[in-house]
């Protein structure tokens, strides 16, 4: 037994969209075989007909038409009446959307009135182009965290922001700080005079903390990546960098700081750097420069600023016989500098970034195991052993169950560490850290790179440190001779 | 260099820590919703972001589009305009063979025999296009588009547009209204007796009114004006053809010709809400036309379906087909017709979408977005992704609800490939099975594979002109 329901209606208009979803929200009713709500035009009434909805007598386009067809009485009632009450509906409205959110750098640039303004891009390396292209397209300047770039995406990004006069810092560089915008890991320190270039991101961290503990400030730290000053990127952004600081009113001074550069481009470097107004002085890491703490000593005497006690506190456990120097960093410049000045010490210091490629040590992560190796230097930081984790300043699992092998091994040692605060940093290291280095027992030596303005606190950290047993060092250089010398009294 | 002039606004895409401690120093930081794209060899994307033609070849493609006009100066038969011979058929899309068409595609092939007399029956009609004995060939390879089948023949007459800032021609068969028509799949009596009405009567008096016009139909105008008043020119086309009737009427009153035909065809005109899809099809194919050709840039010139497939192409790679399987459009049916009853995705109508208005101009027409019940808000949602999937803002089409903001043109493939958002399709919904016509319309997205094969294309271009 079914049952229908046709009817025409007057002075009732709604367009074809609103009643075509009547329909079908009504159809999908239980009990309603066939529903048409439509507006009475000749394609209409003809669609109603060839469903047996045939309205009686003429219909015109002006009227509207409800047809339903169900099983039984019940249903159509039903069905009818919520035809009245969907036609009756008024449709939920706001007058604007939610503003969808910028899917690419390039999007979010676009709608950026800002100047400046750059970009900070840190997904992963493969896609780490694609958003910084954006940036230079744009002609905004960008620093480019993420690692694992291709070399020659690293060039034609370079190249392109020459072109535009924009800067890229990076890929992989981590530190930077423009007019007091710290950007990735960087250190609170105060204004002032010096213009740091760095290709090395804990490097920068170091002498802008030891030039902010002598009360001397910085200008800006402009970061260019691990890679700028290889035969292979030629400098590109070290260049572009120095002319930006000797353009720069703020600048008075110039440092830049480097690992040894390829020869062909520590020329370009010396050449563009004596071109320039300002004057620059280089702390280049290797066996025949000076170490970070002594070029920003240099540099204090070049400013006829006194060149300070830097803050540490001495102490802490002696060495015992036979121990070995273990290094466990998480800044790739400050273990090579840690290398670089025990060597003539110690020895051979193996590494996995080593000063020579026979010192090679590999680092299994997931059971990093020093122990009967000799002295060794573990940069933490290193690609390979970031693969799926957070950088060691972030996480420091790894080098907590470092800790705790070297301690369970026969292997007497000095541990040498560095702790790196600032933005983006650990929030409070010595919160693990400190447990850690009691539990191990062990002399330990902190190099402590950081400022007393810093989220962390310079001092609080470092009084915590100290209370497990370590000495800690603001400057690294320090850190490790206090390590050498303990290593020493103990032979 | 600018960095330096003072504290920079900070966009920062990837790990959160960065921008929270931005923001913990009282930094401006836009954070970017980052995702890894969508698809794409992450060398491929690369080797095209870093394209050192790119930027400028875009800029000269999109440039281009934004710059055309669109006139109307003419109307004849698909024989004269488009060097139809005899037993040559247009259909729309990539192109397509008589066996993988799908049943409207058919319909409106089987159509078009019996209305040029090919064929006296359905099944002569049916033996001779399986037979290879009448040649099939997109309407995009001789400058034309068509809606649904897009089916043109030799008799039909089509519109004249030409592009006064680049030059050249598009064109687009009569648009026969709504219900049991050839470019949906039907074939009766009734459809045939309307196309000879349209080739005997309509066309020669619209050729006439048109030629007649002292200034030509400035069509982009009219365009312009249709999203200032709810319609978003593909799926609501009302305001543009009242106005279209607007305009032809007096030259059409004007003809010395019989009242009681002039009578029917601005009856007929003015009883099709869809009449000026036809012309704003030809427009748009104008302005993708003008972006052809330009090494390096990425930008889409055609999306286009034949029921079958969907088709791409790109004005770095000219007029190669970048094909994957149609979709089938979600939305709001006719009668008693159900989502069983819809053929996948068909015509050349999407060119509107690669103009940057149909579906990309959806927060002009909010009627459109409850096609699949959704909301005023969400029409809105649609056109702000769009944004991002393109290169520039129109400011001839500009959306009333957006300020005025430009509507959003020239899709960006490498943006196809980093949002992971298809371009949204505004569409009409033809009867799976030949001769039903139409029974619906709806949503609908191509698929992505043609993205991805453009995408893998204009990397390889890019390559080799980079190592060239």
């Amino acid at each position: 037994m079914s049952a229908r329901h046709v009817s025409l209606r007057s002075g009732v208009y709604a367009d074809s969209v609103r009643l075509m979803q009547v329909s079908r929200d009504v159809g999908a009713r239980e009990g309603v075989t066939a529903v048409l709500v439509a507006m009475a035009t000749p394609l209409n009434v003809e669609l109603a007909a060839g469903m047996g909805l045939a309205p009686e007598g003429s219909a015109s386009p002006e009227q509207l038409l409800v047809g339903v067809a169900a099983t039984d009485d019940d249903a159509l009632a039903a069905a009818v009446a919520a035809v009245d009450t969907a036609l009756a509906q008024r449709e939920r409205s706001r007058a604007t959307a939610d503003a969808q959110p910028a899917r690419t750098v390039g999007t979010a640039l676009r709608d950026l009135e800002a100047s400046p303004a750059l970009a900070v891009v840190s997904v992963p390396g493969p896609y780490a182009a694609l958003e910084a292209a954006d940036a230079v397209a744009a002609g905004r300047s960008v620093l480019v965290f993420s690692d694992g770039v291709p070399v020659e995406q690293e060039v034609a990004l370079k190249r392109a922001a020459r072109q535009a006069g924009v800067l890229v810092m990076g890929p992989d560089c981590g530190t930077a700080i423009v007019s007091g915008v710290a950007l990735g890991f960087a250190n609170v320190v105060r204004r002032g005079p010096v213009g740091v270039v760095a290709a090395s991101g804990t490097g920068a961290q170091q002498v802008s903390c030891l030039l902010d503990a002598a009360g001397v400030g910085v200008s800006h730290v402009l970061g260019v990546g691990g890679r700028d000053l290889s035969a292979a990127v030629g400098g590109l952004a070290t260049l572009d960098a120095l002319a930006a600081l000797d353009g720069d009113p703020a600048t008075e001074r110039v440092l830049v700081v480097s690992k040894p550069p390829a020869p062909s481009v520590a020329e370009a470097v010396a050449r563009t750097a004596a071109s320039l107004a300002t004057p620059v002085r280089s702390a280049v890491l290797g066996p025949e420069t000076p170490d970070l703490t002594a070029v920003v000593e240099a540099l204090l005497t070049d400013l006829g600023v006194a060149v300070p006690e830097w803050p540490a506190r001495p102490g802490g456990r002696a060495a015992p016989q036979g121990a070995v120097l273990t290094g466990l960093y998480s800044g790739g410049t400050l273990a090579d500098e840690a290398m670089l000045l025990a060597a003539p010490v110690l020895g051979d210091v193996r590494s996995n970034t080593p000063l020579r490629p026979e010192l090679d040590l590999v680092i299994d992560p997931s059971a990093p195991d020093l122990s009967a190796r000799g002295h060794v230097v573990v940069d933490f930081g290193d690609d390979a052993l970031t693969v799926g984790r957070a950088h060691p300043m972030i996480d420091p699992t790894l080098r907590l169950e470092a800790i705790a092998r070297v301690a369970a091994s026969d292997q007497p040692a000095v541990l040498l560490l560095d702790v790196v605060l600032g933005h983006g940093a650990d929030p409070d290291p010595a919160a693990a850290l400190a447990p850690a280095l009691r539990a191990a027992g062990l002399p330990a030596v902190v190099a402590l790179v950081g400022t007393e303005a810093d989220p962390q606190g310079w001092s609080r950290q470092a009084d915590a440190l100290a209370a497990a047993g370590a000495a800690v060092f603001a400057s690294n250089a320090q850190a490790t001779r206090h390590a050498l010398d303990l290593l020493g009294a103990a032979r | 260099m600018n960095l330096l002039e003072g504290p920079p606004a900070v966009v920062a895409a990837g790990v959160e820590v960065f921008s929270a401690a931005l923001r913990a120093q009282g930094a401006e930081v836009t954070d970017v919703d980052w995702r890894p794209p969508a698809f794409g060899d992450a060398g491929d994307l690369a080797a095209l972001a870093l394209d050192p033609r790119r930027a400028a070849a875009n800029r000269t493609a999109v440039e281009r589009v934004l710059a055309a006009g669109s006139r109307l100066v003419d109307v004849r038969p698909a024989r004269e305009t488009l060097g139809l011979t005899d037993r040559t058929l247009l259909h729309s899309g990539p192109p397509l063979t008589w066996e993988a068409a799908s049943g409207p595609m058919r319909g409106a092939l089987i159509g078009a025999c019996l209305f040029e007399g090919w064929a006296s029956t359905v099944e002569d009609a049916e033996a001779l296009l399986a037979s290879g004995g009448v040649t099939l060939d997109p309407c995009h390879h001789h400058s034309a588009v068509g809606p649904m089948a897009g089916v043109t023949s030799p008799s039909m007459w089509t519109w004249c547009l030409e592009d006064p800032v680049n030059g050249g021609r598009a064109y687009c068969n009569l648009n026969e209204g709504l219900g049991k028509v050839l470019r949906m799949g039907a074939f009766g009596e009734e459809v045939l007796t309307r196309l000879a009405w349209m080739r005997d009567v309509l066309g020669p008096l619209l050729a006439r009114a048109v030629r007649s016009m002292a200034e030509p139909l400035d069509v982009k105008a009219v365009l312009a004006q249709m999203l200032q008043m709810g319609d978003e020119g593909h799926n609501r086309n009302r305001a543009g053809s009242l106005m279209a009737l607007r305009e032809l009427s007096p030259a059409l009153v004007a003809l010395d010709a019989p009242s009681d035909d002039v009578a029917a065809a601005l009856r007929f005109i003015g009883g099709n809400e869809h009449f000026f899809l036809n012309l704003g099809m030809p427009t748009a194919k104008l302005a993708m036309n003008a972006a052809r050709d330009v090494p390096g840039s990425t930008l889409v010139t055609v999306l286009s379906r034949n029921g079958t497939e969907f088709g791409v192409q790109t004005a770095g790679t000219g007029d190669r087909w970048f094909t994957g399987p149609a979709q089938t459009p979600v939305g709001l049916f006719l009668g008693d017709y159900g989502p069983e009853d819809a053929n996948p995705d068909i015509g050349d109508s999407a060119i509107m979408e690669t103009y940057g208005v149909g579906g990309f101009a959806m927060a002009a027409a909010p009627a459109i977005v409850r096609f699949v019940g959704g909301t005023v808000p969400d029409a809105l949602a649609t056109t702000e992704r769009m944004y991002q999937l393109t290169l520039a803002e129109n400011p001839a089409m500009a959306i009333p609800v957006l300020g005025f903001r430009g509507a959003p043109t020239g899709i960006d493939v490498l943006a196809v490939a980093r949002t992971g958002w298809l371009p949204q399709i505004n569409t009409g919904m033809a009867g799976r099975v030949a001769g039903t016509g139409q029974v619906g319309a709806g949503l609908v997205q191509p698929p992505r594979e043609c993205f991805e094969q453009a995408l893998a294309a204009l990397a390889e271009e890019a390559r080799a002109a980079t190592a060239a």
